[in-house]
């Protein structure tokens, strides 16, 4: 494939201008050409919710986005959910309960709780069950996954104010 | 042992070491490592399930930009030294094994087997090379059903063997003949305990990195020691010339306890070309060419007396191992064997395994492995023989149980269970359950047409692998050990690092481990770094699986740990003339036993250590750490009480559980937070199981399961959070008494599931269903016994 267009991302605060083939992926655009690969790849159908991103603030399956429909869009990855050397509210909580293991869906299971608890900043435990059935997790059950967003919902209010998302 | 710290960090719930590379997508997986001038790989995979190769066109994928080779079976004959290892070997027993290359040549046996390679520059033009690859196939006769491919004239898998049979393999004690012919009721179940996906959220991948005579191979696997020696001899290189990395790994539950084709292939292309290769599994290849686990068909009989004594237990196993045999493929089903009688006395046991080839994907370990499927019998044949002895089903349990004062026990197999307390589990489960009341509720829910039922697990699993020479080449016949190695370092400042023959993939061994190790050097965990995985950094191990780090590689942490505080207690006491048998270490300080005020930190000992004063005598040698290879003497066996509460909707079939409550017992806890987060773990993968997932192929043998969307695991809106308790009975086996827990919600939890839905359902007079206990399964049952009146 010669053909190529290009395309700016707005990344975590930052301006990337790139040359890509029209069907490259914004999760392979994010990983391989911009080396940001905290975001990752678990399916080939958008099942599994580890490569979530926010795309204008919305929570998006970042396999399932082209990376030329993103294009000048505000991105925010895991890498920029919280200023460097800072964590997000929900960072902390996903630490401080133990709700990650082999870490592999963390960074997409973050992204799809930060935006859950953007349109509904004190959720119930099953709107955060649901809310986060589109993110699979082989290894913790859920159990403290779901402790540790509701726990940051509590503290989220008070800090978001400190932890705002970086985007451009 | 001798002394650690008063006020341990062994039994906190410390936050994880690893966590703050995660949370903030650091991480390095393999995907994530990167290698300049890499060549990508993609697989060609049969779309047959059983076919003579005709013949592979290769030139319009060739001629393709950014292709640098595409290569059959034929062209890479020369770059394997042997075929794919399988590593049991039974005194006595043949098991058939045909030859297994890396890629096929002439014959496929499944859908997904390789039948060429691709390489290229760029990870999305060699999968577009790849589909211009022609293959021309001639189809053969294919068998999927195990029960089918044994039968007379059944198509063959292996036509040189003759049969689709692989092996049987018998264990017995105590007289069953005369059990089953004594006994006042005698029970008989046919249950499928079926195919299913390790369903690791990382796929797997390699990437080959040539240097000189040297290749180092990243891996996603859990046992890159066993990985490189292994390699070494399929590949015909010495293993000081290879290195095997484990980077982040994104979970296993087994699938990762493999040495695979794509292993061999990227070492054999990055020894071929002089050029990094990398290969990143997509999930539709991982559910075709990732073993998978289960798939057995059993015929289980149980004996008893009137009063509920049990006499006798027999079981016929026809395990499914699909076309091929991997690593472990023939053992695993027999890998529950020692626990086959569960936590009862059983005074006659008789087991018979039979394998098959049908043409599938190999089974292998997937979490539990061959555990969950014991304790599956043995747990659902007691709700089935109390009903039958009109007893409750836990009075059954506990007029069975092993006591407590009767450990260690040895089991009519001639297993010796190290410790129990069967009874204080299923007490504690109780005093969280009330069950009377649970009854009460039950009927008047029934009397609204909502069905919920309850079902319980009083399980004891086998963990620890292993003795040695339990399990050797000629004990059980596995062709390896499982010893587990450590090395502790003090470095010159204080500061530790550990380094573990054991791989860790989220199991959080980076804290846990330097908790056992700050207990023993009086170092802070902060200041211990844990260092895994890799061939080329310390000692030689054999992985992590098998619920065997804490109580085998933990065990050797402690022990290495104990040989540096000792040296260091010889150390300080040259330093402050003072007797070494007479220095403590109390609160991070050696210290003289009665001067308090007389002590030395560990910095200031290992200071000296690395750099001599005058005072130390030169028979010290100088430097701070010690190696320890920890073989144990026996298993562990963990065990606990599991009750699940499920509400089963009659019209539809759909089954939700609305409670599930765990007990478990697994010795004192290093880590309490990170024994919850395993249970929890467990139990949702044996959830999965048994109300959703499978692994389904066809008459054909064409993969139906073939992605996410078809292969339904739990997310979490189909779940409740979990109620976690323990009771601590520790292990006499070693010094720290630990049991493991990484496989015990998955061995404990399908029982309960399955017998919790048959409660429910009780009063429509379903007696039995198969898992995964699908809508339309349990749909399907209460139609047929409200029409035909109950099954067997």
């Amino acid at each position: 494939m010669s053909t190529t267009v290009a395309v700016r991302l707005n990344v975590n605060g930052a301006v990337h201008e790139l040359e890509v083939e029209p069907r490259l992926l914004l999760v392979h655009a994010l990983r391989d050409h911009l080396g940001l690969t905290g975001t990752h790849v678990g399916c080939d159908t958008s099942n599994c919710g580890a490569c979530t991103i926010h795309l204008d603030g919305k929570a998006v399956k970042s396999c399932t986005v082209l990376a030329v429909q993103a294009d000048g869009v505000p991105i925010t990855t895991i890498e920029g959910l919280a200023p460097e050397g800072g964590l997000h509210p929900v960072q902390e909580a996903f630490w401080n309960d133990h709700a990650l293991q082999c870490g592999f869906c963390t960074p997409g299971m973050i992204m799809a709780a930060t935006a859950l608890l953007t349109e509904n900043p004190n959720p119930t435990e099953q709107e955060v069950r649901h809310g986060l059935e589109g993110n699979l997790c082989r290894c913790t059950g859920y159990h403290n996954i779901v402790k540790a967003v509701l726990d940051a919902a509590n503290v989220k209010s008070a800090s978001l104010e400190q932890h705002p998302e970086v985007t451009a | 042992m001798s002394a650690v710290a008063e006020a341990p960090y062994v039994g906190r719930e410390m936050r994880r070491k690893e966590d703050p590379r995660m949370i903030t997508g650091r991480g390095r997986y393999i995907d994530d490592i990167a290698v300049p001038g890499t060549l990508w790989i993609a697989i060609v995979r049969s779309t047959e399930a059983h076919a003579r190769i005709i013949s592979i066109d290769k030139s319009a994928a060739t001629g393709r930009n950014d292709v640098v080779a595409v290569l059959t079976g034929e062209d890479l004959a020369g770059d394997f030294a042997a075929p794919m290892a399988m590593v049991w070997s039974p005194p006595g027993v043949e098991i058939k094994t045909p030859e297994y290359w890396p890629v096929a040549r002439g014959e496929v046996k499944h859908v997904g087997d390789p039948v060429a390679v691709v390489v290229g520059r760029d990870r999305y033009s060699v999968i577009d090379a790849a589909e211009h690859v022609v293959v021309e196939y001639e189809p053969k006769p294919v068998v999927v059903d195990p029960e089918k491919a044994l039968e007379d004239g059944s198509p063959l898998v292996w036509e040189q063997f003759g049969t689709n049979r692989t092996h049987e393999w018998k264990v017995s004690g105590g007289d069953i003949d005369a059990a089953l012919a004594d006994a006042d009721v005698v029970i008989e179940q046919r249950m499928v305990n079926h195919r299913t996906a390790g369903g690791a959220i990382e796929t797997r991948g390699v990437l080959a990195d040539p240097n000189g005579d040297k290749i180092t191979l990243h891996s996603s696997t859990q046992i890159p020691h066993i990985l490189r020696f292994v390699l070494s001899l399929l590949l015909g290189i010495d293993e000081d010339n290879l290195r095997v990395v484990a980077p982040d790994v994104g979970g296993g539950f087994g699938s990762k306890l493999q040495v695979y084709p794509e292993e061999v292939i990227a070492v054999a292309l990055a020894k071929r070309l002089n050029r990094p290769v990398k290969w990143i599994e997509t999930r539709s290849e991982a559910m075709m060419a990732t073993h998978h686990g289960r798939d057995q068909i059993d015929y289980i009989t149980l004996a008893a007396n009137s009063d509920g004594t049990l006499t006798g237990c027999r079981a016929r196993v026809v395990a499914d191992l699909g076309a091929y045999q991997l690593l472990l493929t023939p053992f695993i089903p027999e890998l529950g064997f020692p626990v086959m009688g569960g936590c009862y006395k059983i005074p006659a046991i008789d087991l018979t395994f039979e394998g098959v080839f049908t043409n599938k994907f190999c089974t292998d370990a997937i979490r539990g492995a061959g555990r969950p499927e014991a304790t599956y019998w043995i747990e659902l044949m007691m709700d089935k023989l109390a009903d039958k002895l009109g007893m409750d089903p836990l009075e059954l349990r506990r007029k069975n149980f092993i006591r407590k004062e009767e450990f260690p026990f040895t089991t009519a197999l001639g297993i010796t269970y190290d410790s129990g307390d069967y009874e204080g589990t299923l007490d504690r489960l109780l005093e969280r359950l009330d069950l009377e009341a649970f009854r009460r509720e039950q009927e008047e829910l029934r009397a609204r047409g909502i069905y919920r039922g309850v079902g319980f697990s009083t399980y004891v699993e086998v963990c620890g692998l292993a003795p040695s020479r339990a399990v050797g080449p000629q004990g059980v016949g596995l062709q390896a050990a499982f010893w587990e190695s450590a090395m502790v370092r003090v470095h010159p400042s204080g500061s530790a690092t550990v380094f573990t023959g054991a791989s860790p993939h989220g199991q959080g061994h980076d804290t846990s481990f330097a908790q056992i190790a700050a207990d023993r050097l009086g170092i802070d965990p902060q200041r211990i770094q844990v260092i895994h995985g890799d061939t080329d950094q310390g000692p030689w191990g054999w992985g992590t699986y098998g619920s065997r780090t804490i109580s085998v590689g933990g065990e050797a942490v402690a022990r290495a740990a104990i040989r540096v505080q000792d040296k260091a207690k010889e150390i300080c006491a040259a330093l402050l003339e003072a007797a070494p048998e007479d220095i403590e270490l109390v609160d991070g300080k050696y210290r003289v036993r009665g001067s308090p005020d007389k002590f030395k930190t560990m910095a200031e000992i290992s200071g000296a250590a690395h750099i001599p004063p005058q005072e130390l005598p030169t028979d010290i040698e100088p430097g701070l750490e010690a190696t320890a290879m920890y073989d144990p003497e026996n298993f562990v066996f963990p065990f606990g009480a599991h009750a699940c509460v499920v509400d089963v909707d009659a019209e539809t079939g759909k089954v939700s559980v609305v409670r599930y409550i765990a007990v478990d017992d697994c010795g004192p806890p290093i880590n309490p937070m990170l024994i919850d987060g395993q249970v929890h773990g467990g139990i949702t993968h044996a959830i999965g199981q048994a109300l959703y997932e499978q692994v389904v192929y066809d008459d054909e043998g064409q993969l139906v399961t073939g992605t996410f969307v078809d292969y339904a695991m739990p997310t979490a809106a189909e779940l409740p959070s979990f109620e976690t308790d323990r009771t601590v009975t520790p292990s006499p086996v070693n010094s720290l008494g630990v049991k493991g827990v990484g496989e015990a919600g998955t061995i404990a939890a399908t029982p309960a599931v399955t017998a919790a839905v048959l409660d429910a359902l009780a009063p429509l007079g379903v007696a039995w269903i198969d898992m995964p206990l699908t809508p339309r399964r349990v749909w399907e049952a209460i139609s047929e016994a409200q029409n035909g009146g109950a099954q067997a």
